[in-house]
């Protein structure tokens, strides 16, 4: 027999004492004392291992300066900010499972990260299910728009698109080859400008079309058949969507071959300052590249990201790029929301979002807009022997960035619009909403 | 740099001192006069709106002045040297020696005012001062000169150019230096609107021995309003150059193939040994690669701090280097690791998978994830013709290196102590054993071996692949296609097979496009295995159920 008096105390102190525990858990008021107190997390999610580490570590690294900068000033809301880094080790379904565990058990409040575009495919569904932010600073093929992710990298028409205005106006190309790693940036990114070459009354025989491997390094057939298009009396370009490694030895093989830029001009989308830090510049001066952003560009802001940067990595030959900048901006953007609704929580913020401005570092000041992309400058640059760039072009005002390309079939009748329609695909024609 | 079109040519190594001089006599013999100062001052007015269209203009109207400062404003522009004062509108140029001339005068600048920048140049600009400066050398004492001046005007056809391409065609002793200059010649009568239907004619001649792709283009593009006749025979010559470039093409597509599988008989090479002769599958070989490469970038590092002048060498220093630092890995991953698993192909194969991960890393912290500039030196760059044909010195050279790395090996393991060693161990381990062979000594050296080949690839592939950490994985893959294609243990299998796959990829790459031929390639190997299990040269006898 068990005593009844004692078995009813040991249940009442267990029972209040789960109560209390249970009250301290789930009582708002206490938990927003209890964080108010803590750090304000933030989840960077880049490659710090595996192929892209050599693009996204230096993204890491600018997020930690950013961070640290922020802290510096007090942080935001009176809490100080405290970086969350993991390794998704560029592996695409890596990056889900660590963007859960950023957000469930770090319980970010916003997220900076990805680079390739299916990384960022494969991390969109635990965003959208555990309701936080996704600050993704790439330039990317369009075709997108999430409730959840803010785009602060270009969309096709704020790189693609005027760089072969460009080089139809400046250069007076007639002939286009368009050079593509195999995968999704590059096809899509072709697909438009076939369209808007295409519109612009190009004939089919003058687009050629070729896709390579990633980590393509044997490039001299393709080179020479470049050589070949090149020189049977047309004016030809070459518009590069190659991607990460394959760069070096095709540019290595374009300076071996003679391919001079006076006569065939390569135009990159994904070759920056930090691409070319591993290659001799003296063959490809001339070579163009389109970007948002270039680090040779003279604002006051630049020289002194610059310097902070380069004091930061306590490296003075660590060169700064266009993704960084475009996080740069992506953090001034989350830190003004916050600071215009005075909290971290992540469907206020996103509302708040839309309308917020950040100054850029070439001089303008960038506006997120309704589709969730952000205003940006298209720069034009030439290669220069020192591996920087010379800005030879520029839009004359800041780009909208648009999510939905007007030049493809299917995608000219959507838009998006997170403040009005609530919508990321809204098809104008049909009046309805893709989900 | 262009493909250094004159390495033929004695004189190229005059150019810059005796240029500047013997420019300078010709400029004074030349003389100047009141209207041509006037002129350009006029043309010189371009460059102060910053701007390329009214660079490009100015730059052909200084030529156009005939002003003998017209040269060395021109080259200074193409250097970055010629400034402008926005302020007060004025153009100076700063001479080789840094000090700021008055660029209408061409005498040093009274005072020189404080806003001075560069006048930028782009393509078009470039493009500009090359057919301004071809114009211009035409008659310069220095070949090497007188040769690009040839080139640049048979890229610009500037009838304005006919005069002095004259005189210099009748000047020239020189036969390569004549016979650019009459395709020059050629390329200006084809495109000239008032020249004489013969005359044409008489070029398209010309043109039609040139027989290259860009005689083709010159064929294939004439302006409208050239008399039928011409255009006729125009098309009759595009199209003999046509059928001749096309086989030749098929010449090229060899030897990209000879050129891919010289890579990759480089990178198997080292797998053959330990894959085939000790039937270790390494999957760390990849990595080893990529610490030669990081050695010839270390090496390349400290030339560049201590020693610029023995920079050509820096390749011949980092061979030996590359090779003891990938063999000494190698030794520590057999006597560490591999030496435990012998017999055991699934453990091998994760632990050296893990060790290359962990390479890699180490690799990634220690030189930072981004790519690593490793230079050519000036007799790997740059390329030349051999009929139609390009050649990359780069390649060349991988080619002539890989040959004699690969006959070096065969020669060790035909007539060293240690090649003896190895054969005996490979063949039938307990019997080497029993006759006093210390196999796991070998089994150590062999290994290190191996590595130390693939360290020697990475001094190679730094030339034409980029320095990253990820190097080694690109090749791992085609390593071991390789050595399968091949058949285990015969490195003459491994020669023939690295050059079977890398020409039949590089024939089937214009065609298929380079994705799809390297899947063709991978079907055609899974159904040749199929069919030969134990690859091209398959080894008999009883070293087979060794």
């Amino acid at each position: 027999m068990t005593n009844p008096v004692k078995t009813v105390t040991r249940r009442t102190v267990l029972r209040s004492g789960l109560a209390t525990a249970a009250g301290l858990i789930c009582s708002p008021a206490i938990i927003s004392t209890a964080r108010a107190q803590g750090p304000i997390r933030l989840g960077i999610l880049h490659s710090l291992s595996g192929t892209m580490a050599i693009s996204e570590t230096t993204l890491k690294d600018v997020m930690l300066m950013l961070i640290e900068d922020q802290n510096a000033k007090g942080g935001v809301l009176g809490r100080k900010l405290e970086a969350i880094v993991v390794d998704p080790a560029s592996n695409w379904p890596l990056f889900a499972e660590k963007a859960r565990e950023l957000i469930s058990n770090h319980k970010v409040s916003a997220v900076f990260g990805c680079w390739t575009s299916v990384s960022r495919k494969s991390v969109l569904p635990v965003f959208k299910e555990l309701n936080n932010i996704l600050f993704y600073p790439v330039q990317y093929e369009g075709e997108e728009s999430e409730r959840n992710v803010f785009y602060t990298g270009a969309a096709p028409n704020q790189q693609a698109i005027p760089a072969v205005d460009y080089l139809m106006k400046e250069e007076k190309v007639v002939r286009w080859v368009l050079e593509g790693t195999d995968y999704v940036y590059p096809r899509t990114t072709n697909r438009i400008l076939e369209a808007y070459l295409k519109a612009k009354g190009v004939g089919a025989g003058d687009i050629s079309i070729n896709y390579t491997p990633f980590g393509h390094s044997d490039w001299q057939t393709r080179v020479k058949a470049i050589k070949t298009l090149g020189s049977q009396g047309r004016k030809t370009a070459v518009v590069s969507t190659i991607n990460g490694d394959a760069n070096v030895p095709f540019y290595k093989e374009l300076g071996n071959q003679g391919v001079s830029a006076k006569d065939i001009p390569v135009v990159a989308f994904s070759v920056g300052e930090e691409e070319l830090a591993g290659i001799d510049t003296r063959p490809l001066v001339g070579h163009l590249a389109a970007w948002n952003y270039f680090e040779s560009i003279k604002t006051p802001a630049n020289a002194e990201f610059i310097k902070k940067w380069k004091t930061f990595t306590k490296n003075p030959k660590r060169v700064s790029n266009d993704p960084m900048e475009a996080h740069v901006i992506g953090f001034q953007m989350w830190v003004n929301a916050v600071n215009k609704v005075k909290s971290v929580d992540p469907d206020a913020v996103i509302d708040a979002l839309p309308g917020i401005t950040a100054p850029n570092l070439t001089g303008g000041t960038s506006t997120m807009l309704a589709n969730h992309h952000i205003t940006k400058p298209v720069f034009i640059g030439e290669v220069r022997g020192d591996g920087q760039f010379d800005v030879v072009w520029k839009t004359p005002d800041l780009v909208p960035g648009a999510a939905w390309s007007e030049h493809l079939e299917g995608s000219r009748d959507l838009t998006a619009d997170w403040v009005k329609l609530k919508c990321g695909n809204y098809n104008t024609v049909t009046k309805r909403c893709g989900g | 740099m262009p493909p250094a079109p004159c390495r033929g040519l004695m004189m190229r190594c005059l150019r810059n001192g005796f240029l500047s001089f013997a420019v300078m006599v010709w400029v004074v013999l030349l003389g100047t006069s009141a209207a041509q100062a006037q002129d350009l001052e006029k043309a010189l007015a371009g460059f102060i709106a910053d701007n390329f269209a009214d660079t490009d203009s100015a730059t052909a109207a200084v030529a156009k002045t005939g002003s003998p400062l017209a040269i060395s404003i021109i080259e200074a522009l193409q250097d970055g040297r010629l400034l402008f004062s926005g302020e007060q509108k004025q153009v100076f140029l700063r001479n080789r020696a840094g000090a700021v001339l008055d660029a209408a005068t061409g005498k040093p600048a009274a005072n020189v005012p404080a806003d001075l920048s560069p006048v930028r140049v782009n393509n078009r600009v470039r493009r500009a001062i090359d057919a301004a400066l071809g114009g211009l050398t035409l008659l310069s004492p220095d070949p090497t000169r007188r040769l690009d001046a040839a080139r640049a005007v048979f890229k610009s056809k500037d009838p304005a150019a006919l005069p002095a391409l004259l005189a210099a065609i009748e000047k020239e002793t020189n036969p390569t230096i004549r016979q650019a200059l009459t395709e020059a010649h050629a390329a200006v009568v084809l495109f000239q609107a008032d020249a004489s239907e013969a005359a044409k004619i008489q070029a398209i001649g010309v043109l039609r021995q040139r027989g290259d792709q860009d005689a083709l283009a010159l064929l294939s593009s004439l302006p409208d309003g050239t008399p039928d006749g011409v255009k006729r025979t125009a098309q009759d010559a595009a199209g003999a150059i046509q059928t001749n470039l096309a086989m030749w093409g098929g010449v090229q597509n060899v030897w990209y193939g000879l050129s891919l599988g010289s890579v990759l008989l480089l990178a198997a090479i080292g797998l053959a040994i330990t894959f085939g002769v000790m039937g270790v599958i390494n999957m760390a070989h990849g990595e080893m690669v990529m610490l030669g490469a990081y050695t010839t970038f270390v090496v390349q590092e400290l030339i560049r701090a201590h020693n610029p002048a023995l920079f050509d060498y820096s390749l011949l220093i980092a061979i030996p280097l590359a090779f003891f630092v990938a063999g000494f890995v190698g030794i520590l991953i057999e006597r560490g690791v591999i030496r435990f698993l012998y017999g055991r192909p699934l453990e091998t194969l994760l632990a050296t998978w893990g060790i290359s991960l962990i390479l890699q890393q180490a690799v990634r912290t220690g030189f930072g994830p981004t790519n690593k500039d490793v230079g050519n030196p000036s007799w790997m760059s740059g390329a030349f013709e051999v009929g139609y044909i390009t050649v990359t010195y780069n390649r060349l050279w991988i080619i002539v290196f890989t040959m004699t790395v690969f006959f070096l090996l065969l020669a060790l393991l035909r007539f060293t102590h240690l090649g003896l060693e190895m054969r005996a161990v490979t063949q039938n381990r307990a019997m080497a054993a029993s006759m006093g062979i210390r196999t796991s000594r070998v089994d150590a050296l062999t290994f290190g071996l191996g590595s130390g080949i693939a360290g020697l690839a990475g001094v190679a592939l730094s030339q034409i692949d980029n320095v990253s950490p990820n190097l080694g994985q690109g090749y791992i893959i085609d390593s071991f296609m390789v050595v399968v294609f091949g058949g285990v243990g015969n490195l003459w299998g491994t020669l023939v097979g690295a050059f079977t796959l890398g020409i039949a990829n590089k024939l089937l790459e214009p065609y298929a496009g380079a994705v799809l031929a390297k899947i063709a390639i991978l079907v055609l190997i899974i159904l040749f295995i199929q069919k030969r299990p134990r690859g091209l040269f398959a080894l008999k006898g009883r070293a087979v159920e060794a």
